[in-house]
């Protein structure tokens, strides 16, 4: 008995920790490893290496064709600009919504934020059908009304793409502002009242310097989003001949076939766009160089509202015919179009018909599609949720050796485009080291727990945080194990955070296109490719009406998601 | 004597930090706690009693020596031998409570005894009777976050008593209550002790607190055990000067040691009312309390009044000696007015030797840590 248990803690001592806290640590390391570094250092061994010899031509070649030229600096060009209108048109939505006394605040606060939650590909579809250089519906509209001989405006350049990134990207500056509005200390700028400022003065000297962590943090949001953005450039840009470095590497692959050149070329695609990541990450830091002030505090307080006066209105206005423009008049086409008996008829009552509806809700392809998606949110976001959770409290309670490198890991895919991972998933899983997942489920599946995985990370991590270490020792001097204390206070302390994590994901997931549209086989179409290809194949009216079932999924489960949280019992 | 319940011996924990190198935070602990007693380990921030307190619980691990809890090893760098803390069978109670926020006042406060897998009626009963005991009856359904500071406590109390646990360890655990809070739970604390009869280990920082409560203490400075004593015998026989000023009220006055005449530092004509202790050195610290120095019209050292300050229940003086001042507190009913003059005479004061310069320094780098 007695050397019984001298075995036991001798066990426990000689792994200076208790045993699950190992088990934990080596599982997190090596689950990184597989999932995010093995797919990054193929792609770089590609890019690099030539029948195992290390070389730059790879590079070079493609940095010599014009076109990788183009769409490198369309790529830089729309990223810089949707960053510079989106964080200018969050940052003033955000004081107008947060600190004015505009009418109907909450109303609209909540109205604002669904943008974040619309898919920005069917926002992009909508306003190709509206404002297609061609065919657009407006355009046409417009040119019949005011007997132009050319269309008056067209979606399909540039500044179409950059309006639409803005319209859905926004929303990444707005929210952190507004909550940064919300918690920040009132008495900061009452003082500077007191000291003698003017109302505008304050918002130049005080509210605005004590937001910028939270306008840099979601202006860093929107440019690492637009630079490896898919959807919008995809569907406005190819007709015109308009690239970016991920349509770039979409249209190599899809061109080659499958091939393996093909994916090389791809691969070294890839390091030029991680590398124009990476310099707008530090030309981000560089210009917004800003320390976090601790004046902002946790509590929520009642700030001081600024009297619009005569603006008022106007400005209420405004803010209506925005949110009619990004979120209304995109919806109503999407749906519209989806009802219209062939593309290109008048949108008119006696045109509509449901046949659209009746047909992707027989065709087997489209409901695999819908279940395709499913299927992978679903698992994503349990497995995710498991992984990001397990991570996260390695790196916080646990703290190994190597917590930095297992943190920069699990946050890694987060800054890397889609289309990357992607193509580093491929040149994994597709053979080369063993196992073969292409055409499969599984390969998608890889991908978005890789892409996915430091949402949950960050959520878990916050939650981890407020769990103080002496709620586990309590747990531990009333007799529990460690793994009991771990099951009957932690995980419940944090349960709430795991499953909001798992809606961060499920709720991305279902709409993804960038990663599943290089990664599908034929059985394999999720929801997002399954429009993407239906509109490419010229069935305008099946898409826009799949793209509704698909807006109305994202809705519903949002619903249910709110519900749910909103009666959690506050920890 | 009673039986021992917790033993220290030789225990040494050491850390290296990245920042301030090797720092030890608990250097050579020995000492015993007998069934029943309650001992405070008393200290300021950095001391090593929480150290201590968490080697004692088997939250770290000790780098050398050995503990015993109820005569059986716990922890032991000898033996290599380390026992998780749930299976130390102790009670803890910690600064933040460390209440579920997820479970109801029941559910809290019957972990433990689900965790032994008790009957659920024996469950129903015992805490019951913890609730009971702790004020708590009728609370049963209500979760913390609705309760007051107090409240909060009262569960933490009621859940470590549940399993009846031998030793009692508190960890500062009434610092986050507001001051009369305070005294109340230090009265029930003691209230429980005398019913069920479990063995307390306090940890705190607030002498006054410690000396209410204790039957000894342990002082601790800079990870080194100072002094194990009972409350009346460290207040009035402090072995140094960190112990002196530590509790309580403390004057210091450097003095001069000539043919076996005291006197204050700055003034070597009038010598002190005072005969120097044995083996003095030349120089030295009298150490006294400022209630303990008897302010007279004429006997003893002859000096006046420099500042007065009438306080609630005593009146302070300040007085020069030598080229010092003193602080010298009397009853109201003894007066002076300021500049008149006045003698002061000194009643059993402690004498130290004169602190090394290098020690401050070392205590200004542990508080970095």
């Amino acid at each position: 008995m007695i050397n019984l248990r001298r075995n036991k803690d001798l066990a426990a001592v000689e792994g200076r920790r208790i045993g699950l806290d190992n088990v934990m640590t080596a599982l997190a390391f090596v689950l990184l490893l597989v999932i995010v570094v093995i797919p990054i250092s193929m792609i770089i061994y590609n890019a690099f290496f030539h029948e195992g010899k290390f070389t730059f031509n790879l590079i070079v070649e493609q940095l010599t064709r014009s076109t990788t030229l183009s769409s490198m600096w369309n790529t830089i060009k729309i990223g810089g600009l949707v960053t510079l209108f989106g964080t200018i048109m969050g940052v003033f939505y955000a004081w107008l919504l947060g600190r004015s006394n505009i009418p109907g605040k909450k109303l609209m606060r909540s109205l604002f934020t669904i943008p974040y939650m619309f898919p920005p590909f069917l926002g992009a579809m909508a306003w190709d059908l509206l404002l297609n250089g061609r065919s657009g519906y407006l355009n046409r509209w417009m040119m019949q009304t005011f007997n132009l001989s050319s269309a008056p405006l067209n979606i399909n350049t540039i500044w179409g793409i950059v309006f639409v990134e803005v319209s859905y990207y926004f929303p990444f500056v707005f929210m952190q502002v507004v909550s940064a509005l919300e918690r920040m200390d009132p008495t900061l700028e009452e003082s500077a009242r007191i000291a003698g400022a003017k109302q505008g003065t304050v918002i130049r000297t005080i509210t605005l310097p004590l937001v910028v962590p939270a306008i840099s943090a979601g202006a860093l949001l929107i440019l690492i989003s637009s630079l490896a953005h898919f959807g919008v450039p995809a569907i406005l840009g190819f007709s015109q001949g308009i690239f970016t470095l991920p349509t770039r590497i979409f249209a190599v692959i899809s061109r080659s076939g499958g091939s393996f050149e093909g994916i090389r070329q791809a691969a070294a695609l890839s390091i030029l766009l991680v590398v124009v990541v990476a310099l707008a990450l530090l030309l981000q830091r560089k210009v917004l160089s800003s320390g976090g002030y601790d004046i902002i505090k946790g509590k929520s307080m009642r700030p001081t509202l600024i009297n619009l006066r005569g603006a008022r209105i106007p400005l209420f206005i405004l803010a209506l015919v925005t949110l009619a423009v990004i979120v209304m008049v995109p919806l109503i086409m999407i749906f519209l179009v989806g009802l219209v008996r062939a593309y290109g008829l008048p949108l008119i009552p006696a045109n509509f018909t449901l046949a659209n509806y009746t047909r992707i809700l027989t065709t087997s392809g489209t409901l695999d599609s819908i279940k395709n998606s499913l299927i992978l949110a679903i698992s994503a976001g349990i497995i995710s949720m498991t992984l990001g959770t397990l991570i996260a409290y390695v790196v916080q309670k646990i703290k190994p050796r190597g917590t930095g490198v297992l943190e920069i890991l699990s946050v890694l895919p987060y800054s890397i485009p889609g289309t990357v991972l992607a193509i580093g998933v491929i040149l994994a899983w597709s053979g080369s080291l063993g196992i073969n997942l292409y055409n499969t489920l599984w390969i998608i599946l890889v991908a978005y727990i890789a892409r996915y995985l430091s949402f949950s990370m960050k959520t878990s991590s916050a939650a981890l945080l407020q769990v103080h270490p002496s709620l586990e020792e309590a747990a531990r001097t009333c007799g529990a194990t460690h793994t009991e204390s771990l099951k009957d206070i932690t995980l419940p302390l944090i349960r709430p955070a795991m499953i909001s994590g798992f809606f961060l994901i499920f709720l991305p997931a279902m709409r993804e296109v960038t990663t599943s549209v290089l990664l599908y086989g034929p059985y394999t179409r999720t929801l997002g490719v399954q429009i993407y290809s239906l509109r490419d194949a010229g069935m305008m009216p099946q898409a826009a009406a799949l793209g509704s079932v698909a807006i109305v999924l994202i809705i519903v489960i949002n619903a249910i998601v709110n519900a749910i949280t909103a009666d959690r019992k506050g920890v | 004597m009673a039986q021992v319940q917790v033993q220290l011996t030789n225990v040494t924990k050491r850390f290296v930090t990245k920042t301030l190198g090797d720092i030890v935070a608990v250097d050579d602990f020995n000492f015993e706690v007998y069934e029943g007693e309650c001992f405070s380990i008393l200290g300021p921030s950095g001391c090593g009693k929480t150290t201590a307190l968490r080697m004692i619980a088997g939250f770290e691990d000790l780098t050398e020596g050995e503990i015993h809890l109820g005569g059986r090893p716990v922890s032991s760098s000898r033996k290599n031998l380390y026992v998780p803390p749930e299976e130390r069978d102790l009670g803890m109670v910690f600064q933040a409570f460390a209440v579920w926020p997820h479970k109801n006042v029941f559910e809290n406060v019957a972990y433990p005894l689900r965790i032994k897998k008790v009957q659920r009626a024996e469950i129903e009963r015992r805490v019951k009777e913890a609730l009971h005991h702790t004020s708590l009856t009728g609370l049963e359904k209500t979760y913390p976050s609705d309760l007051s500071g107090g409240q909060q406590q009262r569960i933490a109390l009621a859940r470590s008593i549940v399993t009846n646990p031998k030793v009692m360890l508190l960890d500062e655990p009434l610092s986050n209550l507001d001051p009369h809070l305070r005294e109340t739970m230090r009265f029930e604390l003691k209230e429980l002790q005398s019913k069920f009869g479990f063995t307390i280990i306090f940890v705190t920082h607030d002498q006054s607190e410690a000396m209410a409560i204790s039957d000894r203490m342990l002082v601790a400075d800079m990870g080194k055990i100072m002094q194990i004593d009972t409350p009346e015998n460290l207040y009035n026989r402090p072995i140094n000067r960190f112990v002196h000023s530590f509790l309580g009220e403390s004057t210091f006055l450097n003095v001069v040691i000539k043919d076996g005449k005291v006197y204050a530092k700055g003034d070597m004509e009038h010598p002190l009312d005072l005969e120097a202790p044995p083996n003095a050195e030349s120089e030295m610290i009298m150490a006294t309390r400022p209630n303990a120095i008897e302010l007279t019209a004429d006997k003893g050292y002859q000096t006046h009044v420099q500042t007065r300050i009438f306080l609630t229940d005593r009146t302070e003086y300040v007085v020069p000696i030598g080229n010092q001042t003193l602080k010298v507190q009397t009853p109201h009913r003894i007066t002076f007015a300021q500049g008149e003059s006045c003698s002061v005479r000194f009643v059993e004061p402690m004498w130290y030797p004169v602190e090394d310069p290098e020690a401050e320094k070392e205590r200004q780098r542990r508080q970095l840590i």
